[in-house]
């Protein structure tokens, strides 16, 4: 079973069609998937699914950025997690990396800089987002654009980040985050 | 629900009457915003009976800020931007909502526009399933008609059809033999709303042409009136 994180303010519930409604129509085809808004999350709801996938958020819309306690669940899960550009700061954040303004909207093209079980070589992917992560030592980079850090992977966990979107364009690398 | 006030992007087919439902259920929808492009071959902006939008506005009681386009790719866009910063202005809209479904390119104009006006940008039928989208049309109880065909094997029999179950079956046998995208967010069909459960009154076609040639046609309203439901 797969948990997609709702990173979306409350406030704003059409974003949640647009960023978690997005993922549920790739993951539902391949194992069952259920939705939970991040200021419900805690570890006794994370340990029941097998990944969990952080979602991403609106431009405008950086609340999760303070109320980081309610993701550290994220620090005892043991099993494999993603997280897509709001999903990738919240894992940055809690894991002692910090944030740095990068503005890229639409296409740009990804360079792949470190061997990984998701993607490989150049490709282009789908941006919207105004902050990129600047990684703490828990994390080693795997991908870049030519402005900021496009992916990254804790160094002793199965813990992604990427900034893009890949339920937008590159949907197989959220496929291939389910055969993790 | 939210309490965000809304401008919703209204070209008068299903894709933006979908959007617009969806706004209304979680928000306020203060406006709607049509951009009339001048150009056939718009990137952004063609449908055939944009003109009216205003008649779908009045039956909602929703206002209308309709802006003028000559339709060249990088004008229309300040044309859209100058149509958003009035609704800003006058409705006090805090976000837009666009019915973009598959196109990057839509979806990234759109953004840029609302980050530059500090606005947020919703996408509520983004990346929908295209099928999904025309059953939830009919189950909502739209009476969108197809206003435009523009790929083989449409003819012009589809012209002023209204979508049902039925025409859903048809569309998606096509796609299955022709690979035409069955909702047309490739361009391959135009539709027009002419009620909906938001709608006050519905609209009444009352006169019609219909321009066809080798499998790109269109069904233009030329009169039309309000009806009471």
């Amino acid at each position: 079973m797969i948990l997609i994180v709702d990173m979306n303010d409350k406030r704003y519930p059409l974003a949640s069609l647009e960023f978690v409604q997005t993922i549920f129509y790739i993951t539902s085809k391949i194992e069952i998937s259920h939705s939970v808004h991040y200021s419900e999350m805690n570890l006794e709801i994370a340990i029941a699914y097998e990944r969990i996938i952080l979602s991403g958020n609106g431009l405008k819309d950086g609340g999760f950025r303070t109320h980081l306690k309610d993701f550290q669940w994220m620090e005892k899960y043991e099993r494999p997690i993603l997280g897509i550009c709001a999903g990738m700061q919240a894992i940055g954040l809690v894991f002692g990396s910090s944030l740095a303004k990068c503005e890229e909207f639409g296409m740009m093209d990804i360079r792949t800089i470190k061997k990984n079980p998701l993607f490989s070589l150049a490709f282009a992917a789908y941006e919207l987002h105004t902050h990129a992560v600047n990684p703490s030592e828990y994390f080693e980079p795997l991908a870049l654009s030519e402005n900021c850090i496009q992916a990254i992977k804790h160094k002793e966990r199965d813990i992604y980040g990427v900034l893009f979107h890949p339920e937008v364009r590159n949907r197989e690398i959220i496929e291939k985050f389910l055969q993790i | 629900m939210g309490t965000v006030k809304l401008g919703v992007l209204f070209s008068g087919g299903k894709d933006s009457s979908l959007a617009l439902l969806k706004s209304i259920e979680r928000e306020e929808v203060v406006c709607l915003i049509s951009i009339l492009s001048k150009n056939s071959e718009s990137y952004m902006f063609h449908t055939p009976n944009i003109h009216l939008t205003q008649m779908q506005a009045d039956s909602m009681g929703i206002p209308l800020i309709q802006k003028e386009t000559e339709g060249i790719e990088s004008i229309e866009l300040s044309d859209l931007r100058d149509a958003v910063e009035k609704a800003r202005d006058v409705y006090g809209i805090e976000g837009i909502v666009s019915g973009a479904i598959e196109s990057v390119y839509q979806a990234e104009r759109i953004q840029r526009i609302c980050h530059r006006l500090d606005l947020f940008c919703f996408n509520p039928l983004w990346k929908k399933n295209q099928e999904e989208l025309l059953q939830e049309l009919v189950a909502n109880r739209f009476k969108i008609i197809i206003s435009g065909i523009f790929a083989y094997p449409l003819n012009e029999s589809w012209l002023g059809r209204e979508i049902d179950r039925k025409v859903i079956d048809e569309l998606i046998i096509i796609k299955q033999k022709y690979g035409i995208s069955p909702s047309g967010e490739g361009g391959e069909i135009e539709t027009t709303t002419l009620d909906a459960s938001f709608f006050k009154k519905r609209i009444e076609v009352v006169e019609y042409e219909i321009e066809y040639e080798r499998n790109a046609g269109v069904f233009l309203i030329e009169k039309a009136r309000l009806v009471e439901k």
